[in-house]
Parts: structure tokens; sequence; C-alpha cells
């Protein structure tokens, strides 16, 4: 306890530092998106650190999230609903329902007596049918979208649904992930989530006629004023944008704690008694009677509720979605050294981890910049000449920094700075 | 001066002790048999003599010397082998490989070890080539006997050798057990067939909560009443 | 004919350059399962660190004014391969061996490899920026051309140098390979401790020493894979991070900690990738006449667009992980 008042303070610290050195409106930006990465930590946190599930697919289910709120929060394309579009993706729809019943049917044939090779190659031959028919709706739906009214557009409802929606797509998207994966050992499991979410980065990259790909959404509204909303008010617009940030800042900041005092509810009850022998105990979990599959797929499920809603709230805050933006460095591995940095298993350790390392992921490129320019100058001075292309230079010097700060972490520190607090149990 | 003891060994995997002060002497021309109840710390006495876990108090002595705490890697040069009792073979190696990998250590020419083991094990030189994972149990148990052979080793040490055997196989194996050491090679084996085993021991041990109860010749123990009445059931 | 001409140069010559690639670093991933029990994701980027380290070797040659019939870039290849096998055992020692040593979990060393990943990226693009270089600014990249007249074709079948040379790299090194681990006795050891290697160390292997060649053998492979694809295409920074996927796809498909899955599985994956993009119109029009009336072909009959060619071996590799994790091949050889 002592520890983790220390280390709050610390960074509190850290953060007025920061302040003084950056800006207000530098670091009111810094705090959103430290808040929205804490809420993301906190879901690998109940996925790794409670449930002991390995996810490397987080950019995956930020990106989902980010694409829903997209959709719920961008204003309506009138283009897209006065034309053939709909109707064109209704068929498609169908066609989709068409093709699972189809394969879910074929599953089923060893209800009927067929099995072994049979059922396999029905199984097989549903797949490649479905998927036909499936391509043979959406391809010209989708081309005639994209050629009349380019994409589908949003709901023009407010960006908080949005943020709900994406938890509920990420839980959706979870779900099958869980119900196909989670039986994995873990490196597997690393390796299939991560290959499932470049496959959703791939599916949100290319389909234009939902989420208009490489040509990027923008801009998508604010659940906050603007500080071109305050600017009309009679603010300043460098106070505009510092007090319209801590706007979106405090809401976050309500989700954050909101999520943080149920957790900890949550966990220190007799679900959380469940989940961590779970974690430390398969098989004698499994053999007491607890439906460890199912629980493990609620706490993955949990997870990326929470991931979702934090890509949610990043896309709303940057107010464009740009597939392209999204990179396992930053969306993935970057999560996962915040949660080991501060400790796994320990929700406050995930909360003060994603804020730490978000402040040394974004400083690191100014320090280093000047560390460069130091070195630069001093080079030119004794006739070497200086060093070329600093800034594009200095913005790389963080993901070295990044990997050094969790390899020095798993030697030294491999708990974290807030490790884990062992509760003892019978 | 005997060619392996251990003198009041204690040693465990970490908690508290499992062998609580274990003595054993074994000379090169003896079969040493080790019998107990399931739990006594036989196999974990074979394991502190191999280094395989840490050893808190005692000695071990290999030829006079000191051995506590060292590695296999150590051990196998100078004339130690161990057979485990599961696992034992590299499945996916011919039976060619598995002995091979047993002269991993030699430097000099192991060619004609390995025609020694397969004169002494002659269905593992009709099987070279097979993988060591399609044999039966008790050729597999000839390979992971060969493949420690191949070191040429002063004493060979076997944990239970005869577990999963058939009867016949499990003569056969005690058998050349026999011949091995009429070759020159001391043995030290753990056995469940306490009886059949303790009927060739030259020096038999009954170990129970990780300490020697009984020490005598092989048929000494199976003739005392109370080692048969307590350990070899009635 | 000219249409098979076509198919050749674009799927099989393509597919089997992908291979080659995919199975040279698949091999080494493997390998390191094999031994080490983790998944090493940093093997992409030891792969690019390999194609930079040639880079600049290739650069001093040049510089020194010496000019080789061979692309610069593959004829200091062997010395590159020596260097990156070195840097590989260095890091090894920096940074996997201390947690090996405190007896960590797979899953950690995993994570750990992901540190030593960022590092290598952010190190590379640190002293040569993110832009991409070619290995052919100073001599041409030759284009070898098959005629093919006798087959009745005008089209001729045709490859890079940089491809040919591909070819005889990868089958040097998987006979190599197998040479080492079938005669060699520190090869047989390393199979020998990858099927157990609880009685490797009873046997008195120095499993010490089987790691270090475990990683010279990756880390020189690795090198050799990222220099012919940068050699192929062009040398970035990002070169092999994005490509680790499918190799690691090809490492698992074929089973992972058998060298021999993992070379399969490399080719598998890129034929599959190039076979499921490749527009079979292009093979179906001069013989459209045997469909009927109504039966029209479209413009393009791939069996997934081109966008997702990467994402054909994560399918895979999802199918595979579900149906037969232990890879396709475990049974018919181990
Ligand atoms: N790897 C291990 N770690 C911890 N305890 C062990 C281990 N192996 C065996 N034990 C314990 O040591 C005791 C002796 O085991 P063992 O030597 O295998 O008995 P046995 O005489 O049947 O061969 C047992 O109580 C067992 O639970
Ligand atoms: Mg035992």
């Amino acid at each position: 306890m002592k520890r983790s008042l220390l280390l709050f303070a610390g960074l509190f610290v850290l953060v007025i530092l920061v302040g003084l050195a950056t800006g207000a409106p530098f670091t009111s930006r810094l705090l959103v998106e430290a808040a929205a990465y804490a809420l993301i930590a906190l879901g690998l946190n109940i996925q790794w650190g409670y449930g002991g599930l390995f996810n490397f697919g987080i950019l995956g289910f930020i990106m989902v999230g980010g694409f829903a709120t997209m959709f719920v929060s961008y204003p309506v394309n009138a283009a897209f609903w006065g034309s053939d579009g709909p109707m064109m993706l209704g068929r498609a729809l169908l066609a989709f329902g068409a093709g699972a019943l189809l394969v879910i049917g074929a599953r089923r044939l060893d209800r009927f007596g067929i099995t072994g090779k049979l059922r396999t190659t029905a199984i097989v031959l549903a797949w490649i049918f479905a998927y036909i028919l499936y391509r043979s709706q959406i391809d010209p739906a989708a081309a005639y979208i994209e050629s009349t009214a380019g994409f589908v557009g949003g709901l023009g409802l407010h960006p908080v649904l949005g943020w709900a929606f994406g938890g509920v797509l990420a839980a959706g998207v979870a779900y099958i992930i869980g119900k196909i994966c989670l039986g994995l050992r873990t490196d597997y499991l690393a390796i299939a989530t991560i290959g499932i979410a470049e496959i959703i980065r791939a599916l949100i990259k290319n389909m234009e006629w939902l989420t208009r790909g490489t040509l990027t959404v923008t801009p998508i509204p604010w659940p906050t004023p603007l500080p071109q909303q305050l600017q009309t008010m009679g603010f300043d617009p460098s106070s505009s944008f510092v007090w319209a940030r801590l706007g979106f800042f405090a809401l976050v900041l309500i989700v954050l704690v909101l999520v943080l005092v149920l957790l900890h509810r949550a966990y220190g009850g007799p679900w959380g008694r469940m989940m961590r022998a779970i974690r430390d105990n398969h098989i004698a979990a499994g053999s007491m009677g607890k439906d460890v599959t199912g629980r493990q797929l609620e706490i993955f499920v949990l997870g990326s509720v929470l991931m979702g809603i934090g890509g949610a709230m990043l896309v709303s805050f940057t107010q464009i979605l740009d597939p392209n933006s999204y990179q396992p460095i930053n969306h993935t591995f970057l999560v996962w050294v915040m949660l080991i940095v501060g400790g796994a298993g320990n929700n406050l350790g995930a909360v003060f981890g994603a804020v730490l390392i978000w402040i040394v992921w974004v400083m690191s490129d100014s320090v280093s910049q000047g560390l460069f320019t130091i070195v630069s100058n001093w080079t030119e001075a004794i006739g070497w000449g200086a060093i070329p292309d600093i800034t594009t230079r200095s913005v790389q010097m963080r993901v070295f920094v990044l990997g050094l700060v969790i390899t020095i972490a798993l030697r030294y520190a491999p708990r974290g700075l807030l490790p884990e607090v062992i509760r003892r149990e019978r | 001066m005997a060619l392996l003891s251990l003198e009041k060994v204690v040693g465990g995997y970490g908690g508290a002790p499992i062998l609580n002060g274990v003595d054993i002497a074994i000379e090169r021309s003896d079969i040493g048999v080790i019998v107990g109840p399931n739990g006594a710390g036989k196999s974990t006495t074979l394991k502190a003599i191999f280094g395989l876990l840490k050893v808190t108090g005692g000695a071990i002595l290999f030829e006079g010397e000191e051995i506590a705490n060292s590695l296999p890697d150590k051990l196998v040069p100078r004339g130690l082998s161990f057979v485990p009792q599961e696992k034992n073979v590299f499945t996916s190696l011919s039976v060619e490989e598995n002995l091979e990998m047993g002269a991993f250590t030699r430097r000099d020419d192991f060619r004609p070890t390995r025609d020694w083991v397969y004169s002494m094990f002659p269905v593992l030189a009709e099987k070279r080539r097979q993988a060591a994972g399609e044999l039966s149990g008790g050729q597999r148990q000839m390979v992971a006997m060969g493949r420690a052979l191949m070191s040429q080793p002063k004493l060979l040490m076997l944990d239970e050798p005869s577990a999963g055997l058939s009867p016949r196989y499990v003569i056969e194996i005690f058998e050349q057990i026999v011949k091995v050491n009429a070759e020159g090679v001391g043995i030290l084996m753990v056995e469940q067939n306490a009886r059949q085993a303790l009927a060739f021991a030259t020096r038999g041990f009954v170990l129970a909560g990780g300490q020697n109860r009984f020490t005598g010749t092989g048929p000494e123990l199976i003739a005392d009443p109370e080692v048969a009445k307590s350990f070899l059931g009635g | 004919m000219n249409e098979l001409i076509f198919f050749f140069n674009n799927v099989i010559v393509s597919g089997a350059v992908l291979g080659c690639v995919y199975a040279l670093g698949a091999v080494g991933i493997t390998l390191i399962f094999g031994i080490l029990r983790f998944a090493h994701f940093a093997h992409g980027d030891m792969m690019t660190m390999g194609g930079f380290i040639t880079f600049v070797l290739a650069g001093l040659v040049t510089a020194a004014g010496i000019a080789f019939p061979l692309p610069t870039g593959f004829v200091v290849l062997p010395v590159a391969m020596v260097l990156a096998a070195l840097i590989a055992l260095g890091l090894d020692k920096a940074f996997y061996a201390p947690l090996r040593l405190r007896g960590a979990k797979p899953v950690t060393l995993l994570i750990a490899s992901i540190g030593v990943t960022l590092m290598i990226q952010g190190l590379i693009r640190l002293i040569f920026g993110t832009g991409t270089y070619t290995f052919f600014a100073e001599e041409p990249k030759r284009l070898i051309r098959i005629d093919t007249e006798w087959l009745g074709a005008t089209r001729p079948i045709a490859m890079t140098e940089p491809h040919v040379l591909l070819f005889i790299v990868t089958l040097v090194s998987v006979v190599a390979l197998h040479y080492f681990l079938t005669r060699s006795r520190l090869g047989k050891a390393m199979r020998a401790m990858a099927d157990n290697p609880d009685l490797a160390q009873v046997s008195g292997i120095n499993t010490q020493l089987v790691v270090r060649v475990t990683w010279l053998i990756a880390g020189s492979l690795a090198c050799a894979a990222g220099t012919m694809l940068a050699l192929d295409v062009t040398l970035k920074p990002d070169l092999a991070f994005n490509i680790v996927l499918p190799i690691f796809a090809a490492a698992i498909v074929g089973g992972l900690g058998h060298a021999y899955g993992a070379i399969a599985g490399g080719f598998l994956l890129g034929f599959a990738e190039t076979l499921s993009v490749f527009n079979w119109t292009v093979l179906l029009r001069p013989i459209s006449g045997i469909f009927p009336e109504w039966v029209s072909l479209p413009g393009n009959l791939s069996i997934v667009p081109t966008e997702y060619k990467l994402s054909v071996a994560f399918v895979i590799l999802v199918i595979t992980l579900l149906v037969r994790p232990t890879g396709i091949f475990k049974g018919a050889s181990s």
C-alpha cells in the first residue's frame, strides 16, 4: 500500500514535470491518451493477470472499438441510404446467414449418423459454398457502394454510445476468437491471437465500403465540447484546447474509475477467487467441477470489452479512423510493456504502468531529439559533420527504449513495479 | 575403498528433505538393489547421486572423491551412468543414434563399445535403423541400458528397469543385468519386484522414509523375517 | 501455352521464392523452439538485421572498388552469416540466458523476445532511418530468360538472378542442415535434446553447447533469408517484421520443433499465398470454349482478393492450430 502511494505520488510529480516542460495543451492530450491506454491495460490485466490468457491480438480489439465508435457517431450518409446500397447489403447479409446455417448444418450431420470422412467433406464443401455465396453478393454490393456513396457512413448517434458499441462489438469478436482458440497452449494462443488480429486489420483496411479503408474517416465527433465550440463560447484558442481536452479527460477518467471500482470488488469476491484458482491450477480447478473453459471465455470477453472501449475512446479523441495507423508495436506490444512493468495481476499496477510507459513512449521522442542535437552539435564542432535526419530518427528511439524497458523489467522486476498481492486462501 | 559410497546423505527438491541420511556402499563387482515402499525415496536417491537434485548434507564419494551436486556431463565421463525409470529413450532417434548419444562425452572411437552392446542385446542390432519409439517396452529398456553402457561406465544405475514389463521380459532384463555385471560393470538398481531382484543382489538396501532400514546381501534380506514381513509382503 | 508460362512465372516462381524465404526463417524458429521451448518472436528482426549487415558489408566491398560477376550482396553473404550468428549468440547471452538460468517460464522468454525485437528494430531505424535501400544501386539486377519456343510459346520463362541465387542458397542450406542433423554428433545431439531434454542431460550431452549451436544456425539462416529477401525486393527496416507471422505459421503448420516440417510448411504457405491470389481466368480463358453458353468468365477469378494475400497464411495457421496443433506432418516422420 505504502509502495503504491509512493509510486503514484512519483508518477504525479512526473506528470507535473512533463507539464512544465511541454505545456498544458500537450500534457492534457497525453493524459487523455494515457487514460485510454490504462483502460486497455486493465483489459489485458484481466486476461493475463487474472486469467493467465495470453492475448497478443490487442490491436484487433482496439481497431474493432475504433471502427464501432466511428460507425455509431459519424454523421449519416444520406447518399448511401438513398441508393440501392442498403438492399444489396441486405442480400449479402442474407447470403452470409444462409452460408452460416449451411456450415452449422454440415457440422451437425453427425446427429443423422453421418460421421467421419463423409462429415468432414461435407463441412469443407459447406464452407466453400458459403464463401462463394457470400462473395457473389458482397462483391457487387461493395463495388456499388464504393462507386456511388463512397461508404456506408455512420449512424449519427452520441459518441458515448459508440464507446459502448465498441465494447459490445469487441465482446462479440472476443467470444468467437475465444471459442476457437482458448483451448490452445499459451504460445500457440499468442500466435493465433496475433494472426487473427492481423486478419481483422486486413479486413478493416480493405472493406472500404464500410470503413473507407486507407481513405480514412474524419472528423469523428467528440462526446464533450470541441475546442472550436469552446472558442465560439469565448475561450481564447490556446486555453480552449486545454479545457476541451480536460473535459474529454474527465469523461474517460469517470469510466476508468468506475471500471477500477467494479473490478476491485469483483476480484475480492468469489468470482476473483475462482479466477485465480483456475489460473494457478487448471487441472485441480477443473476436477473440482468448475467450468474452466466457460470461465476463461468469460474473462477473455470481459478483458476485450475494455480494450474495445479504450480503442473507441482513442478514435473519438483523435477524430480519425485510419487503419494504417494501427501497428502491433503501438497497439499490442506497448500494452504488454505497460502491464509487465506495472505488475500483472494488479489493477493499480496496470494503470500505473500504462501512464508511466505512455509518458516514456511519448517523451523519448523529444528527449532523444535533444540528445541527438547535442551529439550532432558536438560532431559538427569537431569537424565530423552534423547527424542527418535527426527528427525522423529520434521518433524511432522510442521503439528501442520500449524494448530496453521490457527486457530490463523482465530481468530485474519480473513481477512488475506493483506486484500482484497474493491473497492467502484455503 | 568402495566404488561408490553414500554417507548420511540428506537432500530433496527444495522443500523439506526427502532423504534423511542414506548410506550405501557399492563395489565394482556388486549388484546393489534398493527396495522399499512407494515414496520411500528410492528414485530420489539415484537422482541425488546423479546431481539431479540438491544434496544438502552427508557425502557422496565416487572412487574416493566427493561428487555431490556434480552435473551429469561431469559424472558420465568419470564412469557413472543412469537409466531413468520413464522416458528413457529418444523416441524419434534410431536405435543406433540412441546408443551414440550415450557416447556423447567420449572423444575416442566408440564403435567397439557399440558392437559390444549389440552382442549383449542382439535384437538391437537387428533394429538399429528403427526409431526407438517404435520398439516394444522390453526392447526400449534394452536401448536405454545400451545407451547408458556406451560411456563405458564403472557403475550403472537403473531405476526400476522391470517396471511395466511382462514376466518373461522381467526375467530377460534381470539376466542381462547380471551379464553386464559379469563384464565388470557395477550395478545399483531400484526394484519393485523385490524378491526376484534381491535373489541375485550381492548387496540389498531397504529404504523407508528416506532412511536405510536394513542392509545386507540379497539372500540375507530375503531370509530376514522382519524384512519379509514389512517390505516383501510376508 | 503462353498462359501456362504466365502461370509458371507468376505462381510457381513467386511461390517458390516466398517458400524459400519462409522455409529459411521457419527452420530457425522451429530449432529454437525445439531446443529452448519458446516462440522466438525476434526472429523476423534477426532476418532484417542480417539483411542490413550484408548491406553494410556489400557497401564496404563496393567502396573498396571490388566488383564481382555476381551481386555483391550475395558474395559477402557468408561473412554476414558468420557475423549474424555471433550476434544471435550474444543476444542469447544478454537477454535470454539470464532468464533461463532463473528458471523463467517459456512465456517470459516469449515476452523477452518481443523486447529484443523492439530493440533491434529501434536500432536499425536509428541507424538507417526508415528509408528503403537497394542492393542494386551500383550494379544491374540481371534477368534470366529461358526461351520457350520449343514449347510453342512466345513468352519466355523469366526470373531474376536473385531468385535463382535464392533457390541455390535454400537448397544448399537444406542439404547442409540435413547432413548436420543426421550425420554429425552435435546435430544428433540437437535432435536428441529436442526430443527429450532431461534424458539428453542424463546422457551427459553438453546442453549448453547444443544451445549455442542452435543460435548459430538460426542466426545464420535468418541472415541468409533476410539478405536473399532484400536482394529480391528492397531492404527496409520492417522487411521481415511483417512476415514473421507467416513464418511462424509455416513452423507451426510443419509442427514446431520439426526442421523438415518447417521447410515443407514454408513452401506450402508460399504456394498457398500465390495460388490463392492468382487470377484463374487467365488459365481458363483459352479453354472457355468448353463451357456452356451461359457461363461467362468473370474478369477476375482469384480465390481471395490480392489485399488479403497475407491473411491466407493466418487462416491456414488458425485452421492448423485448431485441427492439428502438432502440425500436419506429425506421424509421417518425426
Ligand atoms: N520432482 C519432485 N519434486 C518434489 N517432490 C518429489 C519429486 N519427485 C518425487 N518427490 C517426492 O519425493 C518422495 C520420494 O519419491 P521417490 O524417490 O520417487 O519415491 P520412490 O521410492 O517410490 O522412488 C515422494 O514423497 C515424492 O512425492
Ligand atoms: Mg521411484
